[in-house]
């Protein structure tokens, strides 16, 4: 392993995508995804990386070609953000469906409208039924090592299903961050060529996306789903080998400050590096606080998930979208429905914070923590840093 | 991009020495007398099986596929409605990959995209503008029956005017469609690919040859195929290929070719028919009266003079 440099994440990101040595690379640019396919396009364009580059006209082409070049055999990769994601997304259920490994790298960013380039999570909570493994990055070293994970996992035949990685966009993707790279030769041990089940083949045809006849419809989606939630043990698995070859360590939940503390923050993204602050700070002032990350969202990691919040009494679960007309927000709607069934509860908090890209800073939190522990948080969820008799 | 050289020595196909093959199996669900399937059998015969097709949503999807039948003999994809160029772009550029980095054997298997006038005229016309655009050799098949047949016999942008549909129904404010049928071809022919042409089944040595050709070419072709439909045209099942026959004799879809940016009209017509010999085939046209039929008499001859103008201008230049 080398020395870390100071890099932009979306370059380590596009560096990441050319060690996989894809094959197929489709693209159309939307803020804040672009410099990584400029990247991969140089690459290209310089001969260091043997691949097909498709400057497409649109996301929903971006996916199709991905989805047509990963049925034809060929490593493929994108990468999108906001309307773009929500463009793809009939292709994403397709993608899924039909059981193609593709990856694609989600420069998280919020909805219109009003139109807003900046970063929260409403583009991937959009998305969270498309049965892609989904998971998210804090930091530039672990976009660039999700990265590169992420084809392993979906490659897998035990799972054979798109990934998506989802990094921030700007506050990860714009920043600059000390990246190590691994060298080429030792990316290739890791992860070698693609292997498809079956690939649109002249010698031996087949065909693929059928009509799905009532009879075999849900045997079909089930099917889908049972690979899903079979990719949980090998992202584990994936993990669990980076973390032997490269002494990276990655779990599915994370968790940090006070791992006993009675009050648990519950955060995905980005994010979570300000609210560690917030622990660590919180903490040095005797309060029993730690902090809960979730680093695969999709399948949830149930078990996983309780045990990090046992023997909690309330728990901050931070939302970055909106679930409009609903009485929480995506996280903590999963996360209450996974409570319903167990005896001993944690009182639940939701807080959505950092929409369209407001800051949310270490004050926020302690703030947050404040009144969780006064128990004066709306007990449904509180959009947090807007005038609440506003709601 | 263009091999032109390769298109003059191309063996012409012959009753004779015509590709007999099937790629589609017989027994899929297509109506009786549908005159789409013929064509796209056609099209596949001489592609044969060193061929991937990618199909858009539409009859001919969900006539050759319902699982667990499939009635392809080559390997098929459908992935949506909007999207068949961008597959097909894809499938493209992954075979290009995989065989220059040597992980699949060097074939070059034929790629050819299949949409109906509905994912060709209307939803997918930006994937199809993109792909031809963007230069993949690829061959997209639009199956033009002239409107929504799958969904029920909708207006599309390729329903003729006055044609009679469920969304242009004959009402006492207007009847039929109101609209003249788009450009297809013309629109294809803008992007300077280096093959479009316009085919018929009633012309079935014409339509493979023209397949042939498009397939040679290097780079993006475009074959427009007229598609007789008796369920959507209330036409009879066994008058289809004569209904394709006249669509040709009267000059309502005129034949020709456009290679390398030069228009060859390929079937001229010394004694055009009446066009209302065509229109009276089908019920869908049967409230026209005589100013309408008048009109589109005028537009068809107009059409074609303006075909020839541009085949004499290919000609000159």
């Amino acid at each position: 392993m080398s020395k870390a440099i100071g890099l932009e994440v979306s370059l380590a990101i596009a560096e990441a995508v050319k060690q996989a040595n894809v094959d197929v690379i489709s693209a159309y640019p939307i803020t804040p995804q672009t410099h990584i396919v400029e990247e991969l396009s140089v690459y290209v364009a310089n001969g260091e990386l043997d691949a097909e580059y498709i400057p497409v006209e649109s996301e929903h082409s971006a996916m199709s070609a991905a989805i047509g070049s990963s049925a034809a055999g060929a490593r493929s990769y994108t990468a999108t953000a906001a309307q773009g994601l929500a463009y793809m997304h009939e292709t994403l259920f397709i993608a899924s469906g039909m059981r193609l490994p593709i990856v694609m790298t989600v420069a998280n960013r919020s909805l219109s409208a009003p139109i807003s380039i900046w970063n929260d999570h409403s583009d991937i909570m959009a998305e969270r039924d498309i049965g892609w493994v989904q998971l998210f990055g804090e930091n530039g070293q672990e976009a660039y090592e999700l990265s590169i994970m992420a084809f392993k996992i979906a490659e897998d035949h035990r799972v054979l299903l798109p990934v998506c990685v989802n990094i921030d966009g700007f506050i990860l993707t714009h920043m600059i961050e000390p990246v190590t790279f691994i060298d080429q030769a030792r990316i290739d041990e890791f992860l070698p060529p693609f292997k498809p089940a079956l690939t649109l083949n002249p010698e031996k045809p087949v065909t693929m996306g059928p009509v799905g006849v009532p009879e075999v419809y849900t045997e079909s989606r089930k099917q889908c789903e049972q690979a899903l939630w079979r990719s949980h043990k090998v992202v584990r698995e994936v993990f669990d080998e980076w973390y032997k070859k490269f002494d990276h360590e990655y779990k599915l939940i994370e968790k940090n400050g006070d791992l006993q503390g009675k009050t648990l923050f519950v955060t995905m993204g980005s994010q979570g590096e300000t609210t560690m602050n917030a622990v660590e700070n919180l903490q040095s002032q005797g309060e029993s606080v730690g902090q809960v990350r979730i680093r695969l969202w999709r399948p949830f990691p149930r078990e996983e998930f309780l045990e990090a919040i046992k023997g909690a009494d309330r728990i901050i679960v931070i939302d970055r979208a909106l679930s409009l007309g609903a009485y929480s927000g995506p996280v903590a709607q999963e996360i209450l429905a996974l409570l319903y069934s167990q005896e001993i509860r944690p009182r639940v908090y939701n807080i959505i914070a950092g929409l369209g890209g407001r800051d949310v800073t270490v004050n926020d939190f302690k703030e947050m923590y404040a009144q969780a522990l006064k128990d004066s948080l709306d007990p449904n969820y509180t959009i947090w840093g807007v005038c609440s008799d506003a709601k | 991009m263009l091999n032109s050289s390769a298109l003059e020595n191309l063996e012409k196909i012959t009753q004779k020495n015509m590709p007999k093959e099937d790629m589609i199996s017989p027994g899929h669900r297509a109506c009786q007398g549908c005159a789409e399937v013929l064509a796209l059998a056609m099209v596949m015969r001489v592609a044969g099986p060193n061929t991937i097709v990618a199909n858009a949503t539409g009859c001919m999807e969900i006539i050759t596929s319902p699982f667990p039948q499939t009635a392809w003999k080559i390997p098929w994809m459908h992935v949506a409605f909007n999207n068949t160029s961008a597959v097909a772009a894809g499938i493209e550029a992954g075979i290009k990959a995989l065989e220059r980095k040597g992980r699949i054997p060097a074939k070059k298997p034929n790629v050819i995209a299949v949409g109906g006038d509905g994912a060709t005229f209307d939803i997918g016309l930006q994937a199809l503008s993109g792909a031809l655009e963007r230069g993949h050799n690829f061959v997209y098949v639009c199956l033009d029956n002239e409107a929504y047949m799958n969904t029920g016999v909708q207006r599309s942008s390729a329903t003729p005017l006055g044609a009679m549909t469920t969304t242009s129904p004959v009402g006492s404010k207007f009847q039929g469609q109101q609209t003249w049928k788009k450009d297809m071809p013309g629109i294809a022919a803008a992007h300077n690919i280096p093959y479009v042409a316009t085919a018929n089944p009633g012309f079935h040595l014409d339509l493979m040859n023209k397949v042939k050709k498009a397939l040679t070419v290097e780079g993006p072709a475009y074959l427009h195929i007229y598609s007789a439909c008796p369920t959507g045209w209330r036409s009879k099942p066994e008058k289809s290929i004569e209904i394709s026959k006249l669509a040709v004799q009267t000059n309502i879809f005129p034949l020709y070719e456009i290679v390398h940016g030069k228009l060859t009209i390929t079937k001229n017509i010394k004694k055009p028919k009446p066009v209302v010999e065509y229109l009276k085939t089908q019920r869908r046209f049967a409230h026209l009266k005589e100013p309408d039929l008048q009109f589109i008499q005028e537009q068809t001859d107009a059409y074609l003079a303006r075909l020839q103008k541009l085949e004499a201008d290919s000609a000159s230049s």
